[in-house]
């Protein structure tokens, strides 16, 4: 117990004193995670959409395995990268693996799903409400999306939040295909899993209170935006 | 409300469309809702669409305007499809504020973009929601957001108006102001065709009636003969009050 709060101590002594390895990963952590959202938004969000909007055979299918994917586990996702990126794999070649650009790609995996199904969700609420105005406006597709994304924006943005909520928290898949080397690929929740059975427990600490601090913000800024939304556009 | 000034795109330099309905029937999951029904759509209008709830009055003006497609028979404009515009019981008001709302339309409409704003203002300024501009549209009365629909079909210069029920919903003053937007559209050239159940604003505002009951169409006629002489006996009782179904 003493050991512990110990512990404790030191850990804020190094966040206080933003110690520089515990800085380094947090903005790795940062960086690869932000990176990785974005990548997914920029896919996931029109694609979503696209499926709100139309109709095609198997579409169901579609909807369901999005849906299905959310909940992928990390570490399948990891293997599946691995398995791609690995020396032997079909794209060895780009010489990927254990690099920071490789757990972008696992996190884009991870995150894509939730990006667009729940995109999809958001945009097909909106479609209902809007189709007879589109359509009387004589709207194409492709401006029909660009509309609906643009005034899903609020409700996008909370979802933009969730994944990255899930990929910054996440461990298994960036700990496959990053390898945890230090100073290079070594990111909060790898460090946590590392540090912890070092039984370097400050640092360990540290990062925990960082990525917790992180959690609690993005939700709030969730909560924040949601209700700014609801009050300025009715 | 200020005075409403004819746009310089306008309709009135085009030839008049007129619409034909041929056996049009429609139907939603395998209930019989509409027809068979055949008209052509003549005159200048204001063409007021007549009858109780549930007659198909909103039917058929989304199938003229082509929102929904007929189950057999055929919606045909001769000589060819006019520009139209639609302003619906609720309206659609995009996410935005007011004047993006325009915008969005003038944009969809593929009007220059260094037009756009000029010509958005313009119209919150005829329809007497200048100083709601920067409003989000959703946030407006359900009067200022009808002026504002009417505001967007205003933009796109419409040959044809539909407007269905248009002021169900509203209070007197607002209702005053769709009406008076109504003729505006209909003195500059727009051919207006519109739903109500209300008599009295039919009155006001018809050059002809078209009027349904259960689906059918019982009778388009003039509006003066339709107030006096109805042809059909369903009008007749709906004139003098009586519940038709």
């Amino acid at each position: 117990m003493a050991a512990d709060s110990n512990a404790l101590s030191v850990a804020l002594s190094l966040l206080i004193n933003l110690d520089a390895a515990l800085v380094d990963i947090v903005l790795l952590s940062l960086q690869v995670s932000l990176l990785a959202v974005c990548l997914a938004a920029l896919i996931g969000f029109p694609l979503g959409a696209a499926v709100a909007l139309w109709r095609f055979p198997g579409r169901g299918l579609v909807v369901v395995a999005l849906n299905a994917l959310m909940g992928l586990p990390p570490v399948v996702a990891g293997l599946v990268v691995y398995l791609l990126l690995s020396r032997a794999g079909p794209l060895g070649e780009w010489g990927l693996l254990f690099t920071p650009n490789a757990m972008v790609i696992a996190q884009v995996v991870l995150v894509l799903p939730i990006l667009a199904a729940l995109s999809r969700q958001k945009v097909e609420e909106l479609l209902a409400e809007y189709q007879e105005q589109f359509v009387s406006l004589g709207m194409s597709r492709l401006r029909m999306i660009q509309t609906l994304l643009w005034d899903a924006r609020f409700a996008l943005l909370t979802v933009l939040l969730a994944g990255f909520g899930r990929a910054s928290a996440e461990v298994g898949a960036v700990m496959m295909v990053g390898g945890n080397i230090d100073g290079v690929t070594r990111v909060m929740t790898t460090s946590i899993v590392l540090e912890t059975s070092k039984g370097n427990l400050p640092l360990a600490l540290g990062l925990g209170i960082v990525l917790l601090t992180l959690v609690l913000v993005i939700n709030a800024a969730a909560y924040l935006v949601g209700e700014w939304a609801r009050r300025r556009t009715g | 409300m200020t005075v409403l000034q004819p746009l310089d795109t306008h309709a009135s330099v085009c030839p008049r469309a007129s619409l034909i309905f041929d056996q049009v029937t429609f139907s939603y999951q395998g209930k019989h809702l509409l027809g068979p029904c055949s008209f052509t759509l003549q005159g200048a209008g204001p063409t007021l669409v007549m009858g109780p709830n549930g007659a198909g009055k909103s039917l058929l003006l989304r199938l003229a305007h082509g929102l929904l497609a007929p189950a057999s028979g055929s919606v045909q404009w001769l000589p060819q499809r006019p520009r139209q515009a639609m302003v619906f019981q609720q309206p659609v008001m995009l996410r935005r504020s007011a004047i993006a709302n325009l915008i969005h339309a003038l944009a969809v409409n593929k009007t220059p973009r260094r037009q756009r704003q000029q010509l958005a203002e313009a119209a919150l300024e005829r329809f007497g929601l200048s100083r709601l501009a920067r409003t989000p549209a959703r946030v407006l009365s359900g009067g200022e957001q009808q002026r504002l629909a009417l505001a967007r079909a205003w933009v796109l210069a419409p040959q044809v108006l539909f407007l269905d029920e248009p002021t169900s919903a509203l209070d007197p003053a607002a209702i005053k102001a769709v009406e008076e937007a109504v003729l505006a559209f209909q003195r500059q050239g727009t051919r207006v065709v519109m739903t109500t159940h209300d008599i009295h604003q039919a009155r006001r505002l018809a050059a002809d009636v078209l009027f349904m009951a259960n689906g059918q169409l019982l009778e388009y006629t003039p509006a003066t003969q339709f107030f006096h002489q109805p042809e059909s006996s369903g009008a007749r009782a709906y004139l003098r009050g009586e519940l038709v179904e």
